[in-house]
């Protein structure tokens, strides 16, 4: 963590090292037509959208739904993007809380054609953007970045890891995803196509309730030699994404500190739950 | 009571504030600790919402609205860096 004297210190000083100043589009408020629903696990629906004077957003950028009841009654939630660029098409896919006020009328209700009120993009914290850079630098100049993925924790990690083949960047990006079984598996064919395409990307896939048929280890919760032996070492200095529920970020936060990672090099999203 | 972050202050803010508050670096005034406010812990409730430290739990802000109002309290926080674009 800073001192407190940093913030009276030249501001390239006060600044995190892994927060350059970006310019992310300005949110506002917009209308979105939904172009296509798809089921993406047995409790998770993606969908498409259209927004209209959408700016374009970074990758792991969120959004907010806003929906209406007939007597004004308003319920918002976030939802992060699965999708980067300049394109006004949105991707997002959304998790069913069975008690939830948005979530089950967004993953069982909503249909092609329906319209719905949108904030965005919002927030330039967790956020990654390429440089352009198509060659490594010499060596120990270019970080390498970590995901690590709690459940529905990947959308905005699988936006980053899209965002970084799209622009052919070199920098090695390596996923830890945290998953139930495999039928949970967001963007599951999108996921593997990446990793087949690239080695500057890899993929390790941890099953918590069941493995696919033949999976060398048995299903649990990531502990901390797992953790440590599927990351990228602190001494590699990379920037690590972590995304999930409150519970599992703050597990795997802590345990990266104790593994020597620098705790302003994490950068973290809660999505509260369990 | 389950707790976010504050990358989620970011919608509600952004009607309010010219910038995105959430990577501005706040500093706290129980421990002095200055880190971006998208690291602090965030509380809902249908009441309000609050704000506190990371490092110490100490309250930094308060958001409650209502209607067309909003109240918006920087109770634990001694200074703000905002960056001249």
């Amino acid at each position: 963590m800073s001192d407190a004297s940093s913030l009276a210190t030249d501001a390239s000083e006060a600044a995190t090292p892994a927060a350059p100043v970006r310019t992310v589009p300005r949110a506002g408020w917009h209308t979105a037509t939904v172009v296509a629903v798809h089921r993406e696990t047995p409790t998770a629906s993606r969908l498409e959208l259209d927004v209209d004077g959408w700016p374009g957003n970074a990758a792991g950028q969120h959004l907010d739904v806003r929906l209406t009841a007939p007597d004004g009654y308003t319920a918002t939630r976030s939802y992060s993007i699965a999708s980067s660029g300049p394109s006004s098409r949105v991707v997002l896919a959304v998790d069913k809380l069975p008690d939830g006020e948005v979530s089950p009328f967004l993953v069982d209700e909503v249909r092609t054609g329906d319209l719905l009120e949108v904030h965005g993009p919002l927030g330039a914290f967790f956020v990654w953007e390429p440089d352009g850079r198509r060659s490594l630098s010499p060596a120990g100049r270019v970080r390498p970045v970590q995901l690590v993925a709690g459940g529905s924790g990947v959308v905005p990690l699988f936006a980053m890891a899209q965002a970084h083949a799209a622009a052919d960047d070199l920098t090695p990006f390596r996923m830890l995803y945290s998953v139930r079984t495999p039928d949970d598996v967001y963007f599951a064919d999108e996921l593997m196509a990446l990793a087949a395409a690239s080695d500057a990307f890899r993929l390790d896939l941890v099953y918590t309730r069941r493995t696919p048929d033949g999976w060398p280890t048995p299903p649990g919760r990531i502990m901390r030699e797992a953790l440590a032996a599927a990351v990228i070492p602190a001494a590699d200095r990379p920037l690590v994404y972590v995304c999930g529920s409150t519970g599992f970020v703050e597990q795997v936060a802590s345990w990266l500190i104790e593994l020597g990672h620098d705790a302003q090099s994490i950068r973290t999203e809660r999505f509260g739950g369990t | 009571m389950q707790h976010f972050d504050g990358n989620s202050l970011a919608g509600p803010l952004a009607d309010f504030f010219a910038f995105d508050i959430t990577t501005t670096n706040a500093r706290c005034n129980g421990c002095g600790n200055v880190s971006e406010l998208a690291r602090a812990m965030v509380y809902r409730s249908d009441a309000g919402t609050v704000v506190r430290c990371d490092s110490c739990d100490h309250v930094l802000a308060t958001l409650v609205e209502a209607g067309d109002r909003a109240w918006i309290g920087f109770s634990g926080v001694s200074a703000i860096e905002v960056r001249r674009s």
